[in-house]
Parts: C-alpha cells; sequence; structure tokens
C-alpha cells in the first residue's frame, strides 16, 4: 500500500482569513515570535501497491482539477509519501 | 409559458424559494435533482443558495461535478440563461462558467443582513428589466461571499463591463472591488451572493420605504429572464 501526499496552499498575494485568525491567536497563547501565519490543506492518497510514476501523475492532475481551484491556490507538493517535500 | 428549472443538492436550502420566485414572476418552476443528467428542456436554470455536499473541500468544489452540471454547463456554452445565487454562484465559479472565486469573508463571520446593491449591467438575460445605477435591497446570507480574482482579471472584468451588481453602503464580506455579482461575456450566465429569490412577495421579503417586509426588489431578475425568453 503506497500514499501519495498531495499539499494546497492559498496563493501568496490571496487573504488567507484562517491564517489571519490564527496569527492573531497566538500571541494570545504567549507564542510572539511569529509574524505570519498562511493556513493550507494536506491530502493523504492511497493506492493499492507502491507509488508508481503513473500513480504520481493521476494525482498531480486531481490536485489540478478537484483539491485544488487555481485561481486561488497552488498545489505546492504532490509526492510519494517518505520522500522529501 | 416559459420552464425555469432550479436544482437541487443535497444541502440546498433556497430551492423552494427559488421555484416560488419563478412561480411569481410568471414563468413555470422546475425541480430539478443534482443526480440527474437531464434538464427536463427548461428554457433557463437558476443555482440556488444553501450548503453543497463537499463544501468542506472548497464551497461548490465538489458539487460542480454533479451529473446535472454537465447538462447546465453544455447549455450554457450554447447560450441558455444560468443564474447562480449564493451557493449556486460558487458552484458556477468552480464550474468555470463565471470567472473568479469566492473564499471566507475577511471577518471571518457568517454575517445575514438586508443588503444594498447597485446595478452596474443590464446587458445580461437576468438582468435586462433593471435599470444600470439602479440600487435594489434583497437579504444576504453567507460565510464565505468573498469574490476575489486576480489583479488582471479584476481589471478584465471591469473594463468589459462584467461585474453585474455592486455592494453599495457596505461591503459585508471583503469582496474586491465591492463586487456581489458577475457575468459571463455573452451575459447568459450571472451569479451574485446575495438572495434575489428571498425579495419577491410583500409580506416576505426586506423592509422597503412602503413598509416592514414590502420589498420585491428581488423579482426583476426573474421577470427580466421571462421577458427575454418570451421576446426572443
Amino acid at each position: 500500500m503506497g500514499r501519495i501526499i498531495v499539499e494546497v496552499m492559498p496563493k501568496p498575494e490571496i487573504l488567507d482569513p484562517q491564517g489571519k485568525a490564527v496569527v492573531g491567536s497566538l500571541p494570545r497563547l504567549g507564542f510572539d515570535q511569529f509574524t505570519a501565519v498562511r493556513q493550507g490543506r494536506r491530502f493523504e492518497l492511497t493506492v493499492e501497491g507502491p507509488v508508481t510514476d503513473a500513480h504520481l501523475a493521476a494525482a498531480a492532475e486531481a490536485a489540478q482539477t478537484l483539491l485544488s481551484n487555481p485561481i486561488i491556490e497552488d498545489v505546492v507538493s504532490v509526492r510519494a509519501d517518505g520522500e522529501e517535500a | 409559458m416559459a420552464r425555469i428549472g432550479v436544482i437541487t443538492f443535497p444541502g440546498t436550502l433556497d430551492d423552494v424559494d427559488a421555484l416560488r420566485a419563478v412561480r411569481l414572476a410568471g414563468a413555470e418552476p422546475v425541480s430539478l435533482w443534482h443526480k440527474d443528467a437531464d434538464l427536463r428542456s427548461v428554457d433557463a436554470v437558476v443555482v440556488p443558495g444553501g450548503f453543497s455536499y463537499g463544501d468542506y473541500l472548497r464551497c461548490g468544489a465538489i458539487a460542480r461535478f454533479a451529473p446535472v452540471m454537465d447538462e447546465v454547463i453544455e447549455a450554457a456554452g450554447k447560450g441558455m440563461p444560468v443564474l447562480g445565487i449564493c451557493n449556486g454562484f460558487q458552484i458556477l465559479a468552480e464550474a468555470h462558467l463565471l470567472p473568479g472565486a469566492l473564499i471566507r469573508n475577511d471577518h471571518q463571520r457568517f454575517v445575514c443582513r438586508e443588503q444594498r446593491l447597485r446595478v452596474e449591467s443590464t446587458s445580461t438575460a437576468w438582468t435586462g428589466l433593471l435599470k444600470e445605477g439602479e440600487e435594489l435591497t434583497v437579504p444576504l446570507k453567507n460565510g464565505e461571499g468573498n469574490f476575489i480574482a486576480s489583479p488582471q482579471e479584476v481589471e478584465r472584468l471591469e473594463g468589459e463591463g462584467h461585474v453585474v451588481f455592486r455592494y453599495v453602503g457596505f461591503n459585508p464580506n471583503g469582496s474586491v472591488n465591492d463586487i456581489a455579482g458577475v457575468r459571463n461575456a455573452r451575459g447568459n450566465v450571472v451569479g451574485l451572493m446575495p438572495h434575489p429569490e428571498h425579495a419577491v412577495e410583500p409580506g416576505f421579503g426586506p423592509d422597503s420605504e412602503a413598509g416592514p417586509r414590502t420589498g420585491t426588489d428581488g423579482l426583476t431578475l426573474f421577470q427580466s429572464v421571462i421577458s427575454m425568453l418570451v421576446g426572443a
């Protein structure tokens, strides 16, 4: 059983209200060293057997069509689990 | 009589209101089910508001792939009038029938209010009977109604007159340039976050100068499409 990790982030120029709310809360808990937070999504796609290049290509296509909206988000990573981001 | 379809997805809340608006405007309302790849010979389609299954990914992201949406996309390509309201607007944006995207309100809160809008484009299937610059008051209720697009896209929308409605007096969600509704290039597809179908009958709409709950400003959108269909 292999696993593919897909990570999607809001585009840098797009307002990220969730990240803004988190960065506002951190100082109240004593974490005053973080100047910005961006919040994205991580998807874990499981396949039968080891992850192949074809699996990765299909995951990349799924990431562009459904997992992200290219108008507001970037797919920042599509990789087999265990590989470097 | 013009037949106007209203799609119901799991989680849709305003389909019955939209059907009622269609009937009050003078057309035959037709219920459409998201799983059916069939538009039942309607002349126009309303994608109503509420919530759709899969909104937890992004609003409208999964609903956009419902079987009925393939038919809507094809019919819209041939010029059929399509109106997306609130979640319907989000679904049409995800389906790339309309430009831009809707993200969470900049203040992170759900907002529910009677909202003033200015009509910016009357050359659409849904706004032909309105006057440019006219102001409407219709209810608005959303948590993710913040319209966004790249600066180049916003410039194009503004330059080509594709902004249809703009918020007046108060921007409830942080939308760029106070944009409340947009159209496609052809003008047959329109999407807006506020709810015209909630302002179509005296006694049930927003407050107006005539008294409490008397506002019926939303009715003209439905009358506009009927007038266009009958005239064609």
